[in-house]
């Protein structure tokens, strides 16, 4: 491989969340250096899905701060974390169901778009140039993901499988320095987890992208990732390569139930 | 004239390319779908990129009269790889590009192949893969630089590098091109298609360019093809089919080739392009058959009451309509609504609207399949050729189609029956020889110059061909009764359920049968019924679908009582095959069809259970997954008798 991995690019620090008297998060710190793919493993319930929505801005931790290259943010939101080149996936897909494809990969570049309302309602002058080359941007993804053959096709009537590949060409719309994946893998066939950990990969390897992911296929995870937090019950009880962390006796208690 | 001038001039591939560029250069020649936008090339651009890469392959140390392999979908720079072969007196070689490398290891050796060039990174892999065993090989190259940006191997180079150095060359030999096109000669062999190899080693069939050339002309004057056609080209391009259809006629007409974005996108694409000239093998034009009558399953019951009344009108009437006969008033109004209202919406949805010329060849096919086209207004006919014959011996003729012939023989091609029964053929358009085989080519073309088909047939009254069996496969039943299985074969796939069957009978008592179900088809069926399965062997085990198979068969078992010598053909005992036949497993050859032996041997203990009366079977077979992966599939197998016709009439259990 001749990907670099680089500096830390986003850093968490003693972040903690809670909702009510409900702990999700207790004190996480933890950082993802630029071009590295980073895992986050741990049982149901662990708060990886929460800890996700804490560096997209979806969740405010109470404690703890988000700094992202270099720059701090105590009051991440959603869009900032968009502006600043964050994107992701989702667990259950959320895409526009009774959309085609390419609708869906355009709003993706939704963010992107300089033209006002009134000229994308004539799609004149630089609003079409400008939808023009946004639509050449989603043609690329989608021959990167091979979905020619669904470019048309409403979302809704997708297989399950294809439904998440478009779910991850929604996010790559964005041209993302940080592509953020909630189990991207979850409920797939053997051959279509294969196919998604190539995507994965050859995401990370072409564009680069550094790539946080949620998974419970360990053997996907110890397989792509460079290195693996683990979380149970909100707390940090891992954090290292891939044979580190299987070696790491709490982490065998906790998540892989092999016996002691 | 100076017309005739040139046009005698036009003997070979490059020149005829160059012709195009001359009168034509700014007419399109190929396109492609690229990032979801139809790219064109125009004969110029052609000419110019064929011109980069052949001085490329010069600069390269290219030899006269060596082959390159070329591995690959259809993509416009693969097709202009092998005129660029052609202008430097080589031998452009295409491969089947899903076949696995140790089956590509047999060819590249036999060829000595030096220079390949290749798709993409899959097939990159798959010499990479042999790399040891080539110790011949001196160049690779890639056309999609996609994935390819870790590979340092220094022999492995992007096309475009070899363009860009061709074009430098160029510069500093302008003359090159020209001195090498103007030393080609048309009895030079212009491309090598080894044969699928149902029997044996594959062998590398040599053609000239006077053979494909002659073939491709004689096929444009017959159906008065013009400049002016587009063809989806989307059959491997290692079928001599797609070679005649897709290279030699557009290069001999000057019209334009499209090729598809990707295997998947084939029906959208051919929707798009709306060809006028269309060519598939008969199991193609069944697929789409067959997802037009599950998607017309699932439609409202107005839909469906139009549908079947307007199939009917067109049964009646719409194949004398395309032939011009005699047709009622009342039918020809009805079947003009039946056109706007289902026809014409159905040709659009299955990207034939502008289709003047269909043709199938490559195996039977069924005659509800081939009447269904005709009828919706899509001429559709049937050609009979083989690799060695450029694909082109009978063609059927407009307004003289029959669905159990092929047609008459094609301009210039001369056919005769043997005494044996097996179809002789003569021409311009058979192969030069086989590739260092002169055994094989002596076996193949007799004393008089014919050709050794292997097929059996017979004309018709009206001068007909009619294809029975392949000559070697025609046998006999213990009790001496002719016994011809692809005939029984064919007429069980005519069947939507029946995707492959395998009759035995030969020197034996009595005919019995191993059928694959269409899991399609019989899938649908069994989900309309509420019968749960979990894959293909549970479903090909379900007692309703054993059911549903023996109706097929013993409606095949009445018709085989009026075939006169066939009669006693009859199927008596068949299984379900608890796996289907496939190209991996070696059982099916590249272009589907079965190789007979090699499944009687495989499956020797279903034959023994067969014919040795039982009525179960257990097996377990060892099967090759497309990565490579072996895995096991085992299965208790019933078998059943089935319901047989006496000559008379009478049943006779």
């Amino acid at each position: 491989m001749s990907r670099q991995i680089g500096e830390v690019i986003l850093d968490l620090k003693q972040v903690s969340l809670s909702f009510g008297g409900v702990k999700a998060l207790t004190d996480i710190s933890f950082d993802v250096r630029e071009h590295e793919i980073r895992a986050i493993i741990g049982p149901n319930g662990a708060g990886k899905s929460s800890m996700l929505n804490v560096i997209n801005g979806v969740y405010r931790p109470q404690l703890g701060e988000i700094i992202l290259r270099g720059q701090h943010f105590s009051k991440m939101n959603p869009y900032k974390a968009a502006k600043a080149g964050i994107s992701r996936t989702f667990q259950n897909i959320a895409l526009f169901k009774g959309m085609n494809v390419i609708d869906n990969l355009m709003t993706g570049r939704n963010l992107k778009i300089r033209s006002n309302l009134i000229q994308q309602a004539f799609w004149w002058g630089a609003a079409r140039r400008e939808e023009l080359a946004h639509r050449a941007k989603v043609e690329e993804v989608i021959d990167f993901l091979e979905i020619q053959h669904i470019r048309k096709t409403p979302v809704g009537r997708l297989p399950y499988g294809l439904q998440k590949r478009v779910d991850l060409g929604r996010a790559l719309a964005m041209e993302p320095s940080i592509l953020l994946l909630d189990e991207p893998m979850a409920g797939m066939n053997v051959e279509e987890k294969q196919d998604m950990c190539r995507f994965i990969l050859d995401v990370n390897d072409q564009f680069g992208t550094t790539i946080v992911l949620i998974e419970h296929d360990m053997a996907v995870v110890m397989d792509i990732s460079d290195r693996v937090v683990v979380l149970d019950y909100g707390k940090k009880i891992g954090d290292g390569e891939p044979d580190a962390v299987r070696a790491n006796p709490d982490v065998i208690s906790a998540y892989l139930g092999a016996s002691h | 004239m100076p017309e005739t001038a040139s046009s005698q001039a036009l003997d070979t591939f490059p020149r005829l390319l160059l012709n195009h560029a001359r009168i034509r250069g700014s007419k399109a020649a190929m396109r492609e779908k690229d990032l979801g936008i139809w790219q064109c090339w125009t004969w110029q651009g052609v000419a110019d990129e064929v011109r980069a890469l052949a001085c490329g392959l010069a600069e390269m140390g290219f030899k006269r009269g060596e082959n390159v392999a070329i591995v690959g979908d259809n993509r416009p720079r693969m097709y202009m790889m092998m005129t660029a072969v052609q202008c430097l007196g080589g031998v452009p070689l295409p491969l089947y590009q899903d076949a696995v490398a140790s089956e590509m290891l047999f060819v590249l050796v036999d060829a000595e192949v030096r220079f390949l060039f290749v798709e993409d990174q899959e097939q990159v892999d798959k010499v990479l893969e042999l790399q040891e065993q080539l110790p011949q090989l001196r160049h690779l190259f890639y056309d999609d630089p996609r994935g390819m940006r870790h590979y340092t191997q220094p022999f492995i180079h992007d096309v475009r590098e070899l363009m860009e150095m061709g074009r430098l060359h160029n510069r500093n030999h302008p003359d090159l091109l020209a001195t090498e096109v103007a030393a080609g000669a048309p009895h030079d062999v212009s491309i090598m298609l080894y044969t699928s190899g149902t029997t044996g080693k594959p062998k590398g069939v040599c053609l000239t360019h006077d053979a494909f050339i002659c073939a491709a002309r004689g096929g444009v004057e017959f159906d008065h093809l013009s400049e002016d056609e587009d063809i989806l080209s989307y059959l491997p391009m290692a079928w001599v089919g797609d070679h005649l259809f897709s290279f030699a006629q557009a290069m001999v007409t000057g019209f334009t080739i499209n090729c598809p974005e990707s295997a998947e996108t084939v029906m959208n694409d051919l929707r798009e392009i709306g060809p006028t000239y269309y060519f598939a093998p008969p199991r193609v034009f069944e697929n789409l058959l067959t997802q037009v009558m599950i998607r017309m399953e699932d439609a409202s019951a107005i839909k469906q009451k139009m549908f079947h009344y307007f199939m009917s009108v067109a049964r009646r009437s719409g194949a004398e309509i395309l032939d011009s006969k005699p047709v009622s008033f009342s039918d020809r109004v009805l079947y003009a609504l039946g056109n706007f209202f289902v026809f014409g919406p159905l040709k659009n949805v299955l990207g034939m609207s502008r289709v003047r010329v269909a043709y199938t060849a490559g195996a039977a096919i069924g005659p509800d399949l081939f009447r269904f086209y005709r009828s919706i207004g899509i001429n559709l006919k049937q050609l009979y050729g083989q690799t060695e014959t450029c694909a082109y011996v009978c063609l059927q003729p407009d307004g003289e189609i029959k669905f159990d012939s092929v047609g008459k023989p094609a301009p210039g091609v001369e056919v005769k029956i043997a005494d044996n029964g097996e179809i002789l053929v003569r021409g311009p358009m058979l192969l030069k020889e086989y590739y260092k085989r002169p055994d094989a080519t002596a076996e193949a073309i007799n004393a008089d110059g014919y050709f050794m088909t292997g097929d059996a047939g017979l004309f018709d009254d009206e001068g007909h061909l009619k294809i029975i069996d392949r000559a070697k496969d025609v046998g006999k039943l213990a009790n001496g009764a002719m016994f011809a299985p692809n005939f029984i074969e064919n007429k069980l796939k005519f069947f939507p359920f029946v995707k492959e069957a395998v009759v035995f009978g030969d020197r034996r008592e009595m005919v019995c049968a191993f059928i694959n179900i269409d899991i399609g088809a019989v899938g649908n069926w069994a989900e309309r019924r509420g019968i749960a399965y979990s894959g293909y062997t549970d479903l090909a085990a379900k007692p309703e679908v054993y059911g549903l198979i023996q109706d097929s068969i013993e409606q095949v078992n009445a018709e085989l009582v009026g075939e006169g010598p066939l009669a006693d053909s009859q199927i008596h005992r068949f299984l379900i095959l608890h796996k289907e036949l496939d190209p991996d497993d070696d059982e099916l050859t590249r272009t589907r069809k079965v190789r007979r032996g090699f499944v009687a041997e495989k499956y020797g203990v279903l034959i023994d259970a067969l014919y040795g009366g039982k009525d179960s079977q257990f097996i377990e077979t060892a099967v090759k997954f497309e990565d490579g992966r072996q895995g096991k599939v085992a299965a208790d197998l019933v078998i059943r008798d089935l319901k047989t016709f006496g000559t008379a009439g009478r049943e006779a259990a």
